[in-house]
């Protein structure tokens, strides 16, 4: 019992700070991204090709001053970027990482809880995240931090049932939750990835998870150009940072989601199966990144629009014909 | 075609295309009801001529957008009716006339200041006000008396709905522009803006100073095309003059009028796709902006504020590598605007975003004030350029770029294409440029070349007079306007025959196209508001002046 307590404290200290770090490594990565297909260079001063724009930063987070404005109410207020760093890295407690793997004579299970809800655990806990946004904004005494909010809570319920709806096809299919068992399911290689046999699936989860991380062309929750920073406005230094943090390790964890449920995650669970699997979700983030370059906004209404009236009829009509399918 | 009016008017002048009427106080009215074919609005201001008075000016174009008419009146008692009921953009030419001169316009719905600060006392261009007297104004504007009535108006009580201020610093306000919106939700019921935050005193500053003086002030209003504004300010002041430049100047100036107009719409539309999220599109269309900007530098020694033009020519000839650098520039242009139309022409997104957005018909585009390729978006095919040509427009191939909706989508594909045509009159120009010199030969208006400055007597003199007393432009009014990037920039200048100017008024483009904004945004959300603004391409410098 003692020695699964130590192991899985280790397990939590390891992904706090390794998805942490990647966060800032994460804005490293998009600046450099959309510099170059921006045909500029992006961050260069600092660091060889600039990668210690992230210690810079990071400086710059921390030491500056935690201001709480007036007006606000401030036990809300500075508890709101917490619950979205919380519950992003709550969520990755269902993730497994990586496949099992042996060391110095000790088999480690790459993660926290193998538990047998695990999917709807991650999409719940990640869902939660929303109350970051949700009590920043309505806390901060601005009003545009306020529209935030109406955005956030009117955006959330129209692709949160997308997200549930599109994964319950290839749920039915697996006929479990544990992101374990839906891995092993796709076991066998290439052909037996479930994105061939879910592709509408994998499509509107792919277009919910946009919304879901507030990823161009679905950032309008905290939309500079029309919002200032939304719900972020009010916010400054490390309390700032930790949304930000939060947006990041969402988008990876989500990432991984993707890879482990849609392309077959880490296969059989050899070494070339992990890296299979680091390749996938790298090439997630990167489509992040890349989407971010090509496209426009949406507004809101179009994005509500998008979701009750296109995307969750095809999920469902997905869902009956599954069903239809597994029956015969 | 003016058989009628001249014979109704007899002391009607007439100079090029322009009319110069002065008539009664008390035979306004009539006038107004008539207007014998100048049935567009350009522009209204005031000339304050001490003991004998002020005079206002209307400013008119004929409906066959080639003649304008400057019709002025003595006011004995300060006071004339509003004819805002007639013209919807009068609404805030007249409160800037009463701002300036503090004549009461009879009728006004919300009479009150609009560049000055609220909070300032007098009315500074009046001939009394001394421009040095300045006053400091501490308390900002909140505007509630004007949206009340806007909210009064519609189904909606104060307390249901939520005001919000976009500006005057807000990301998408693109200088310091405040509109004061009130929302349901996010749509927009009520809108009012307030302008003025950049108002320096453009037209006071030129009362005092002389009309060389004046050039470097012109650059600051278009600042993102200020060659523009030089050559609109020097062409009235050489037709006042009766000057005729020479055809090498003349076609130099077409070349970098359309140079900047290429930049000042680069400007826009990069702004404006930044606003939509589409981030990308304004590497791509700065990036050939700043090789324009590095071919100006070259030739006029700065980059944003050039005060390249003189009266009477131009500061100096085209430098040395010219051609290769322009071409650069354009090859670039070229690129880039196609590479930002293949990520956003069949982009589903921003057509969405764009079609039907901030609507203005054909009828009320020139009512609500819209000029140049705003006024072309909605389907009014005018372009000083085509309707009255000037340097040679008329010898040149090329198309004017007309809308059918008015839309913000057809803002963007008309500035698009608009640069489209640009190039193709550079590259004409570039082609044929005459030889000769770019300065005509006159000493009273162009500076003498520096040797004979240093080596002659007449030299010295010529220099001396044309520094200190400045151009000697005959007496008289006149009013003059090209097109310039967001519509028709003119200038109304009245002479007392000395080197000063005895009053400047600037017909601003962004001023009118601005007092049309608030009507535009109504119905729609934030986000639309936001693109319409940038889709009209306010330039704060220009409006405020």
């Amino acid at each position: 019992m003692d020695a699964y307590l130590i192991e899985t404290v280790i397990k939590i200290v390891v992904i706090l700070l390794l998805f942490s770090a990647l966060a800032g490594f994460g804005t490293y990565f998009e600046r450099k991204v959309l510099a170059f297909m921006q045909r500029r260079l992006g961050p260069m001063n600092v660091g060889p090709y600039g990668v210690l724009q992230i210690a810079a930063d990071g400086i710059k987070l921390f030491t500056k001053e935690d201001l709480i404005p007036q007006g606000v109410v401030p036990a809300i207020f500075k508890i709101a970027p917490v619950i979205t760093v919380a519950t992003a890295f709550m969520a990755a407690a269902a993730i497994p990482f990586m496949p099992e793997f042996t060391a110095f004579g000790y088999t480690v299970k790459p993660i926290i809880a193998d538990i047998n809800v695990g999917i709807l655990y991650v999409i719940g806990v990640m869902g939660v995240g929303l109350y970051g946004p949700l009590l920043g904004g309505m806390a901060s005494a601005n009003k545009f931090a306020l529209i935030s909010t109406a955005r956030a809570a009117a955006v959330f319920i129209s692709y949160e049932v997308v997200t549930g709806l599109s994964l319950l096809a290839p749920l039915m299919m697996v006929g479990s939750l544990s992101l374990i068992d839906i891995n092993n399911f796709q076991a066998g290689g290439f052909t037996h990835w479930m994105i061939w046999s879910q592709p509408i699936a994998f499509v509107l989860f792919l277009i919910a998870a946009f919304a879901e991380t507030g990823r161009t062309p679905f950032h309008l929750i905290a939309n500079d150009h029309e919002l200032i920073d939304g719900f972020g406005t009010e916010y400054s230094g490390m309390r700032w940072g930790l949304f930000f943090i939060g947006e990041y390790a969402n988008m990876f964890f989500i990432s991984w989601v993707i890879a482990l449920v849609f392309l077959g995650g880490f296969g059989d669970g050899s070494v070339l199966g992990a890296l299979a699997l680091f390749l996938k979700v790298s090439f997630f983030f990167f489509f992040f990144l890349w989407t971010r370059a090509a496209w426009p906004d949406v507004r809101p209404d179009q994005l509500m629009m998008l979701c009750w009236k296109i995307l969750m009829p095809i999920a469902v009509v997905n869902i009956v014909i599954t069903g239809i399918v597994m029956m015969f | 075609m003016f058989k009628h009016f001249l014979e109704f008017f007899p002391t009607t002048k007439q100079k090029n295309n322009t009319f110069i009427l002065e008539i009664d106080y008390k035979k306004i009215d009539a006038f107004m009801c008539n207007l014998y074919g100048f049935e567009i609005l350009l522009d209204i201001s005031a000339v304050d001529y001490e003991s004998d008075g002020l005079k206002i000016v209307y400013i008119f174009r004929h409906t066959n957008l080639i003649n304008t008419l400057v019709l002025s009146s003595f006011l004995p008692h300060k006071r004339v009716n509003s004819i805002e009921s007639k013209f919807k953009m009068a609404s805030w030419l007249e409160r800037e006339v009463f701002d300036q001169y503090g004549i009461i316009f009879l009728g006004h719905s919300n009479l009150k200041r609009v560049l000055n600060h609220h909070q300032f006392v007098g009315h500074p261009l009046l001939k009394s006000y001394n421009i040095t007297d300045g006053q400091i104004c501490t308390k900002s504007d909140s505007l509630e008396d004007e949206i009340n009535k806007e909210v009064k108006k519609t189904s909606f009580s104060k307390d249901e709905l939520m005001f919000l201020n976009l500006g005057p610093s807000h990301p998408a306000s693109h200088g310091t522009i405040r509109t004061l919106v009130a929302l349901d939700g996010e749509d927009i019921v009520a809108a009012v803006s307030e302008i003025g935050y950049l108002h320096r005193g453009f037209e006071k500053s030129c009362e005092n100073h002389t009309y060389s003086a004046i050039i470097p002030y012109t650059d600051r209003l278009n600042y993102c095309s200020s060659m523009m504004n030089n050559i609109a300010y020097v062409k009235t002041i050489e037709e006042m003059l009766d000057i005729k430049i020479t055809p090498r100047a003349m076609k130099i100036r077409v070349m970098l009028m359309e140079l900047s107009r290429i930049m000042d719409h680069l400007v826009c539309l990069a702004a404006l796709l930044v606003d939509m999220g589409a981030l990308t599109n304004y590497w791509y269309l700065y990036n050939p902006r700043e090789a324009i900007y590095d071919f100006l530098s070259k030739l006029t020694g700065s980059r944003l504020t050039v005060s390249f033009m003189r009266v009477g020519g131009m500061s100096n000839d085209l430098h040395e590598t010219w051609l290769e650098d322009l071409q650069e520039a354009l090859k670039q242009v070229q690129e880039g605007t196609e590479t930002t139309l293949s990520l956003i022409k069949d982009n589903k997104i921003f057509s969405d975003r764009t079609i039907d957005i901030g609507v203005v018909s054909k009828d009320d585009a020139l009512n609500m004030g819209l000029s140049g390729v705003n006024l072309r978006a909605c389907g009014v095919a005018h372009d000083i350029r085509k309707d009255s040509p000037y340097y040679g427009y008329d010898e040149l191939d090329f198309d004017i770029v007309v809308g059918e909706h008015g839309d913000v989508y057809d803002r963007v594909m008309a500035r698009f294409m608009e640069i489209d045509e640009s190039i193709k009159i550079i590259n004409q120009v570039k082609e044929n440029l005459p030889d000769g010199d770019v300065n005509i030969i006159n000493h009273k208006v162009v500076l003498p070349p520096k040797q004979n400055v240093y080596n002659t007597i007449e030299g010295v003199m010529n220099h001396f007079k044309l520094t200190f007393d400045g151009i000697q432009v005959p007496k008289g009014e006149y009013y003059s306007s090209i097109e310039a990037v967001n519509g028709e920039l003119g200038f109304y200048v009245v002479s007392d025959g000395s080197g000063t100017p005895y009053k400047l008024k600037v017909k601003a483009p962004s001023f009118t196209n601005m007092s049309a904004y608030p009507k535009m945004i109504i119905g729609h959300q934030i986000a639309d508001a936001v693109l319409t603004l940038g889709s009209l391409n306010i330039i704060a410098g220009e409006m405020d002046r």
